[in-house]
């Protein structure tokens, strides 16, 4: 029992067969997760693919139609009022209000989780100054940028110190400079022991995550750290460069034993499937001599493997 | 525990009460729709008609049908627009709605005039006493119809130009309250009511939807605030709005319109603020059903359309079918109607209205708990 509980303890999330249905539509299908006290887990899948519903589901903001959720060692249903002290969410979309200042927006969220006086106050400046939003105090929200938003919305989303923090997206309104420091920010906050759930379709910020999900239609693919997923790809990245690379690739897509084939600057990008005994040898006969070479995987290749009907086998 | 409840109330009171004063169009249709509707219905809603514009078709054409029409100008009732030369045109002139109605003279008017016994006092009713003169009355305005009925019995002396000998009526009226029968004098308590019911309702029914459509909400639920701390905190705003409404109202009425307010204020205030909270519940619960800001609006007129016809602002509560009068009975404005004219034109106090009050007080609890139990703290 002592060993059960503990072995509860270590996980953040834990879900087993979270299904949501939207009448007919599945946004959400059979979804395991297991994520473990204090990493950065991502959700990496395009826009519809059920990202912001999970996230949700997990949040206890919709029901699920199937399945049962573990939050922070509590079952999510019947203690989703106790677990809002100990989550945050950063929603998709901008949530504050555009009529209140920084400050008010703070103010508010601070009384809404209980604080008051002095540690309010104290817990504002210490905020403003972490999200660099001092010279920002008396702006309205409404009128700030993408990148002043999205720190007002961190800012929020932890005022009160969550063990559990929801990210859903929170960089696509921002420039690759103020996403650099986001992750900062990120990995401080990781640091001090939050774990961290965040939904992205960028393929370089799924690659800082200890362990992600690739998502399509409501389903996993794939999930592990960035590096297992790589090693464990299905498939050998070639490289071949020459000219007319675009004729090439229209034939070199026909062929069964090719996943995908991709243009990147000045040569083509060929995932061969791993049952070919000497890729290099097969794409050189198939491309009719232009130059090969064997290419690192890169995280792109596993959602490519994984994703558009090229995950059967 | 106990105390963050009230932490929490205050600052959604104070965040409403920020958003509010920042919304400069809404802040001014806070004062406006109650100065605005003052002016227009206390000059232009009266029940009894005056100048109402008519024909004359006169065959007579004698000094005593025009005295007849002299006389009947004197009244102030009509006003005579036009003439006609016969029945035939006159009547395609009410058609065209040039007209409300014409006075058909006969050519044997002076005649009938001369025998009739309101003109002759001398003369007997007698069977073959004959009416001097025919109204064609377009009756479909039942207030401009009922208004030249009232001149069927009118007094001839002023046309036989003799001293007028009353015959004693039959019951003798005495009017309490509103002596000069001014229609202002109802009019105004009761759009305290119409216009609180229309503000009220309509503030907070988009008070929750809007949270909604500006995805504030979806942050809200995740947070620990219950349901009915939001609910308690959005309103409150709003009945420092409704005291302010209702105080301009009543002002305005009193000084420009001369409207008495009898009552004592105490019992005043006590009913508005009875009143504004069962509006605000209703609003709220409005709001957990509606899904957009124009759904919101849809249904709050659905509730204003019987708010002003049923409850006793537009006809007596007392005039309509039984059926009418249960539906008025359920909606909180019949109630604070009933109170606030009591209390303003008549001086009756709160306690003396206690079923009202009770009603309104009971709507209020009752709308606040369905509201919190619909209002649940999910998406979709
Ligand atoms: N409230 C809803 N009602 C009906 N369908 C929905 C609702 N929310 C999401 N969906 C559907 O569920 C799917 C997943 O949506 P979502 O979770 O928002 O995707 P993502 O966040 O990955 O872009 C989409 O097909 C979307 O249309
Ligand atoms: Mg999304």
């Amino acid at each position: 029992m002592t060993f059960d509980h503990c072995e509860k303890m270590e996980y953040a999330i834990e879900a087993r067969g979270l299904t949501k249905r939207f009448g007919e539509n599945i946004a959400v299908n059979k979804l395991d997760l297991l994520i473990p006290k204090g990493s950065i887990y991502g959700f990496l899948g395009p826009n519809g693919c059920g990202k912001s519903t999970s996230i949700r589901l997990l949040t206890g903001l919709l029901e699920a139609s199937e399945g049962d959720v573990t939050i922070l060692g509590k079952p999510l249903l019947g203690h989703e009022e106790s677990l809002k002290t100990r989550i945050g969410y950063m929603t998709q979309k901008f949530s504050l209000y555009d009529n209140l200042t920084v400050r008010e927006n703070l103010n508010f969220v601070g009384a809404i989780y209980g604080f008051a006086g002095k540690r309010k106050k104290a817990r504002i400046e210490e905020l403003l100054a972490l999200y660099d939003l001092e010279k920002q105090a008396k702006q309205f929200a409404g009128s700030m940028s993408g990148g002043q938003k999205q720190r007002l919305a961190l800012a929020c989303a932890t005022l009160h110190s969550p063990e559990l923090l929801f990210l859903d997206e929170p960089t696509s309104a921002v420039d690759p400079e103020n996403r650099r420091e986001f992750w900062e920010r990120l990995f401080d906050l990781c640091a001090a022991g939050t774990t961290i759930l965040v939904s992205t379709h960028y393929m370089d910020e799924a690659e800082r995550c200890h362990a992600l999900a690739i998502m399509e239609e409501g389903n996993k693919r794939a999930d592990g750290s960035p590096q297992a997923l790589m090693n464990a790809m299905p498939a050998t990245v070639v490289e071949v460069s020459g000219n007319k690379l675009r004729q090439l690739k229209q034939t070199l897509t026909q062929h069964p034993d090719i996943l995908s084939a991709a243009q990147i600057g000045a040569h083509l990008r060929v995932l061969v499937k791993k049952k070919v005994q000497n890729p290099l040898l097969f794409i050189s006969e198939l491309s009719h001599g232009r130059e090969t070479l064997l290419a690192r995987p890169s995280l792109e290749d596993v959602f490519v493997t994984c994703t558009g009907g090229r995950h059967g086998d | 525990m106990g105390i963050s409840i009230w932490i929490r109330i205050y600052a959604i009171f104070v965040k409403e009460l920020k958003q509010l004063s920042r919304d400069r169009m809404t802040f001014g249709m806070i004062i406006m729709i109650p100065l605005v509707q003052l002016m227009l219905f206390g000059y232009a809603i009266n029940t009894d008609a005056r100048h109402i514009p008519v024909g004359l078709v006169d065959l007579s054409q004698t000094s005593e049908s025009r005295a007849v029409e002299q006389a009947l100008v004197a009244t102030q009732s009509v006003d005579f627009i036009a003439r006609y030369r016969s029945i035939k045109e006159a009547e395609i002139a009410i058609t065209k709605g040039d007209i409300r109605a014409v006075l058909y003279l006969p050519a044997d008017m002076t005649r009938r005039l001369f025998n009739h016994p309101l003109y002759d006092h001398k003369q007997a009713d007698s069977p073959l006493t004959q009416p001097i003169g025919q109204w064609i009355v377009d009756g479909s305005d039942t207030v401009i119809a009922s208004s030249i009925r009232a001149l069927r019995n009118m007094p001839l002396d002023e046309v036989a130009n003799h001293s007028a000998t009353r015959t004693a009526p039959s019951f003798e009226v005495v009017q309490y309250f509103n002596p000069e029968q001014r229609t202002v004098v109802n009019i105004v308590p009761g759009l305290v009511a119409v216009i609180l019911t229309m503000t009220m309702i309509l503030f907070t029914s988009s008070a929750i939807v809007r949270e909604h459509e500006h995805g504030n909400m979806e942050f809200l639920i995740t947070t620990p605030v219950r349901s009915i701390e939001l609910m308690i905190g959005k309103i409150a705003p709003y009945v420092l709005v409704g005291l302010l409404q209702v105080a301009i109202i009543l002002s305005v009425g009193h000084w420009v319109f001369s409207v008495p307010i009898k009552g004592n204020l105490l019992s005043l205030l006590g009913s508005s603020v009875l009143f504004i909270f069962a509006s605000l519940t209703l609003g709220l619960v409005l709001s957990t059903i509606a899904k957009t800001q124009l759904q919101a609006m849809q249904m709050t007129i659905f509730i204003l359309l019987p708010s002003i016809l049923l409850s006793g602002f537009m006809f007596p509560y007392d005039a309509m079918p039984v059926a009418a009068q249960w539906i008025a009975e359920a909606l909180p404005v019949t109630h604070f109607m009933r109170m606030i004219r009591a209390i303003a034109l008549r001086d009756a106090n709160l306690l003396l209205l206690g079923k009202d009050a009770l009603w309104l007080g009971l709507f209020t609890v009752g709308g606040i708990i369905i509201a919190s139990l619909r209002f649940k703290k999910k998406l979709g």
